[in-house]
């Protein structure tokens, strides 16, 4: 995020919110953001194909059609621009690309972007004069924005529009991504990307790839940059990668294509999964480490606020447990020997794998890295609020808000994105459009809330919904078990009639590994830049199931 | 804020215009009491248990709801807003369960502390009716006991201002006021979401949470502030424990949350002691007594897509083993691979669900030990 939940909550004068169930996801900010409406008024946009529960509180709700978000910014910006309603003082003093944008953004008119996207020309006129009239606005965007195989496009529209509406730089502004998971901002910061070390420092850059192999002793050749997970899950499949270490992670679940995953992880030779559960993944392993929870270790995790705080042991690791930073360091330690590239590392300052805590780790992650370097456990320990990253010294505050005054790079570029269609639609053969997502009570894969007792009875399985048109055609009604099948995979899963989708769409979660929605969504296709599937919108069909499970017969039109 | 001139107890202090007199004088440090106001909800002045004294006012003022003013002497513990105090607690507790001995807030109960504080005594209006309401309330986190409500609307202020989906009121007059749930129903048919905000600010065991029921007194748990591991807005929450176990979290004042939390990061925490929880290593028994790697499912239909089934093969058994079987079987696996076919034949998945410290040697490891770049997240997804 560019901005924090304190000001965007308590100073943003609009509120647009993209793709983001924010009040199931995000649920704190969520309510935040409620508060903002129901206390200040604060105007609220919010474009989402579902009726989420946030809706209610909306303004204006921008029904589009999943996988068309880039055409409906575009719309926006359009308008925008037409209408002279663009912050030009903003626009000329802070960006670049101002005409190439305006040139592509032409073809983008209400009446157009009406057709792709099915929202009203009148009502994507009324949102962007509403955008422009009430400033400053943060837009917030999740898994709704990049879980499609035009993610970074859809990002960069983001960015996009508000740098034409000059919302960037200011308290109640900005672009603000919302993190799934508690510490994927983390997991990225520190380099757990195939083309960058810690703090994005890019292995293409010779000073980072300098400064990486005198720290370390030795690292990888700059010029390639290495795969990413589903890359990852092909080249395993091909026997080009023969062993893999997976930690705290159940792709088995969260990655499209299931079946797809399970026959790479197979083909290896050698996994290693740490977990705290046997996890679908762990199942597949040769070797399984029991990690420890949250609650039995210490370290930092990062906020989608780029605050970092300190996790605090509570508990001692359960049985032989142990905290996965020791089992990561004996590893470490263990194989740089085995490699014999030990008295190399051993003369480089950060080479070693002798950590006493966490601590020490966080001490030569903020030696190598700029983002982190004022940020220890030290400070932490006496800084309530945490520290926002950018904390280039031990004497730096930190960064609440990004782009104050200027961006990294010096100019803002904005980078104009055609909408392609998403690569599966639906046809004749799978005549549904299925769109993936979360509910309030689960988390990711389930490992965790599905082994809490509360949560679990709440929620105890998964629903496809549905619209009660295409349930009357398909002769069913809410409860019955139906079968969804796509061109991967197939679930039997029960139905829930409601309004929240459209008809033509179904919505499933991928938190029930009995139900799993990521049998039937699309590998095949990724981001061309990101590598991130195309989740959110694949072509299926529903078949009703008599009560013993077995095919009903097949509706002519659905 | 212009700056206001007061006194409180004969000290002089400067309080910004605006403020109540709760909130100036726990700016300086003064304590005033309260019950039914709670520091992150509007004021509402209605149990009087904060009542002060004010020069020139005739009657005492609730310190929760009055503003400051130039020149304003208050007095917040004259005998006559102790009294004052001591019959509002009288009032209260006169139709309140006085089971303090089996109760579940005992030792964290803001009315048991205040009557013991205000030396309460219980039968001044002793022979009153009582309430008989059922426990029932049937879901699976909240225990609602409304014999032991006070009616201060804490609940339905928090449920509103806090997490806005305004769950509860409350329903009829007099003796027979009481906490309701959407249409008077139960939680689950009510819009609530289960923040358990309500009873993170019930001062007593009206709202309690059903998992924590017989898990021991506050006294007796340790605390510790750490951050939810959950969803990324990072709320700072306190584990409260006691054997090595987790029997209760609350929130902590961090930026992302001030003191409150969602479902899943309140109650969603019995899975860190589930039984199903892995304690020791495992490896295949092919890995213990050699041979090669055995296959661990059968695809059923010879094109590697569609449904699978388990073989049973005596290798592919699962063993626990020490730590160091299982770390030198993994370095040495590793390192066989890295020399046989490259760093680039290695792969690592890092996790979002792990610390920055463990992300960063993961990297590490795949970047300066496997000499590989092969490192990614499964965040993307
Ligand atoms: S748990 Fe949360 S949503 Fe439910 S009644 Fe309490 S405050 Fe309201
Ligand atoms: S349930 Fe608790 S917070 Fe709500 S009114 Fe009763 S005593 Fe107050
Ligand atoms: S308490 Fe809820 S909103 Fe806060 S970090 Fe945990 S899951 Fe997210």
């Amino acid at each position: 995020m560019t901005n924090t939940f304190e000001d965007i909550a308590q100073q943003a004068k609009l509120l647009f919110i993209i793709g983001s169930n924010t009040t199931e996801q995000h649920p704190i900010f969520g309510m935040q953001l409620r508060q903002a409406v129901k206390q200040r008024g604060v105007p609220l946009i919010v474009a989402d194909p579902r009726r989420i529960p946030i809706t209610q509180f909306a303004t204006i709700h921008l029904r589009h059609r999943p996988g068309t978000d880039t055409a409906l910014l575009n719309g926006l910006m359009n308008v925008l621009v037409t209408e002279d309603l663009y912050d030009k003082e903003f626009v000329a003093a802070r960006t670049e690309g101002f005409e190439e944008l305006r040139d592509r953004l032409a073809e983008y008119t209400p009446e157009y972007v009406q057709e792709i996207t099915g929202v009203p020309a009148e009502k994507i006129r009324q949102a962007a004069r509403l955008m422009a009239a009430t400033k400053p606005g943060a837009l917030m965007y999740a898994m709704g924005i990049t879980q499609h195989t035009s993610g970074v496009g859809n990002v960069m529209s983001c960015a996009n529009l508000q740098m034409l509406l000059g919302n960037l730089g200011v308290p109640g502004g900005g672009v603000n991504p919302l993190r799934g998971q508690s510490n994927v901002q983390g997991a990225c910061d520190m380099g757990g990307l195939p083309n960058v070390y810690s703090g994005y420092q890019s292995i293409a850059l010779e000073a980072s790839h300098k400064k990486f192999e005198a720290a370390w002793g030795a690292v990888p050749p700059a010029d390639k940059p290495g795969l990413t997970v589903v890359e990852m899950m092909n080249a395993a499949e091909q026997g080009k990668v023969r062993a893999m270490y997976i930690f705290g992670e159940n792709p088995m679940l969260s990655d499209p294509d299931i079946n797809h995953v399970r026959h790479c992880l197979e083909a290896l030779d050698f996994l290693v999964v740490q977990d705290i559960f046997m996890t679908e993944t762990a199942q597949l392993a040769d070797v399984v480490l029991p990690g420890a929870s949250f609650a039995e270790k210490e370290g930092t995790f990062t906020n989608s606020e780029r605050r970092v705080q300190p996790l605090r042991r509570a508990l001692d690791p359960l049985g032989e447990s142990r905290p996965d930073w020791e089992i990561l360091a004996e590893i470490g330690a263990r194989t740089l020997a085995l490699t014999g590239q030990a008295k190399a590392a051993a003369e480089a300052p950060h080479g070693g794998w002798e950590y006493l805590n966490p601590a020490e780790v966080l001490d030569e992650i903020a030696a190598l890295t700029p983002s982190y370097a004022g940020i220890r456990h030290g400070r932490l320990a006496h800084a309530p609020k945490g520290l926002q990253w950018p904390c280039p010294g031990e004497d730096h505050p930190g960064t609440p808000i990004l782009h104050v005054g200027k961006f990294a790079r010096g100019l803002g570029k904005l980078t104009p994105v055609d909408w392609l269609p998403p690569p599966e639609l639906p046809d004749a053969e799978y005549p549904l459009l299925l769109t993936t997502g979360r509910v309030l009570w689960h988390y990711h894969t389930g490992t965790q809330t599905r082994r809490s007792g509360g949560l679990s009875a709440i929620a105890p399985e998964g629903y496809i919904e549905m619209h009660a048109e295409d349930a009357a055609r398909l002769d069913v009604t809410t409860d019955d078990m139906v079968e969804v099948k796509s061109r991967r995979g197939q679930v039997n899963v029960k139905v829930e009639i409601t309004e929240k989708v459209q008809p033509g769409v179904v919505f499933m979660t991928f938190h029930f590994a009995e139900s799993a929605a990521n049998l039937l969504t699309n590998a095949s296709a990724l981001d061309p830049v990101a590598k991130i599937p195309g989740f959110k919108v694949s072509a299926v069909r529903v078949t009703k199931l008599s009560p013993d499970g077995a095919p009903a017969g097949v509706c002519e039109s659905c | 804020m212009a700056p206001v001139n007061i006194t409180i107890d004969g000290r002089k202090l400067q309080a910004q215009a605006g403020q109540t007199v709760y909130e100036a004088a726990a700016a300086a440090g003064i304590e005033i009491p309260i019950l039914c106001h709670h520091p992150a909800l509007p004021p509402e002045g209605a149990c009087r248990v904060c009542v002060v004294e004010i020069e020139k006012q005739r009657n005492l003022q609730t310190a929760c709801t009055y503003p400051v003013a130039e020149g304003m002497v208050i007095s917040t513990r004259s005998p006559r807003v102790m009294e004052a105090r001591k019959f509002a607690l009288e009032l209260i507790v006169s139709d309140h369960p006085l089971d303090c001995m089996t109760c579940e807030a005992t030792g964290d109960c803001r009315l048991q502390d205040l009557a013991y504080e205000y030396q309460v005594r219980d039968d001044v209006f002793a022979g009153g009716r009582q309430h008989s309401w059922p426990i029932d309330d049937p879901n699976p986190f909240i225990q609602v006991d409304r014999n032991k409500c006070i009616l201060c609307r804490r609940c339905v202020r928090a449920c509103d201002y806090i997490n806005g989906v305004e769950a509860i009121s409350i329903v009829h007059r007099g003796f027979d006021a009481t906490i309701a749930f959407g249409m008077d129903s139960t939680m689950e048919d009510s819009p609530c979401e289960f923040c358990g905000s309500c009873v993170e600010v019930c001062p007593v065991a009206a709202l309690w949470p059903k998992q924590s029921i017989g898990k021991g007194r506050a006294y007796q748990l340790k605390q510790v502030e750490t951050v939810c591991s959950y969803c990324g807005v990072g709320c700072k929450v306190i584990l409260h424990v006691k054997d090595n176990e987790i029997v209760k979290v609350t929130g902590a004042d961090g930026a992302a949350n001030h003191g409150f939390t969602c479902v899943k990061g309140r109650f969603g925490y019995d899975y860190v002691n589930h039984a199903d929880r892995l304690r020791k290593p495992l490896m295949r028994r092919y890995l213990v007594e050699g041979g090669a790697k055995p296959a661990l499912h059968q695809p059923n239909n010879g094109n590697g897509r569609g449904e699978y089934s388990r073989a049973a093969n005596p290798a592919a058994e699962w063993v626990e083993v020490s730590w160091e079987q299982a770390l030198d079987t993994v370095a040495t696996r590793l390192a066989q691979t890295k020399e046989a076919h490259g760093g680039d034949a290695f792969a690592a998945l890092c996790s979002a669900r792990c610390t920055n410290e463990e992300n960063y040697l993961m990297m590490k490891l795949a970047r300066q030990v496997m000499q590989t770049h092969n490192i990614d997240h499964c965040a993307r997804l």
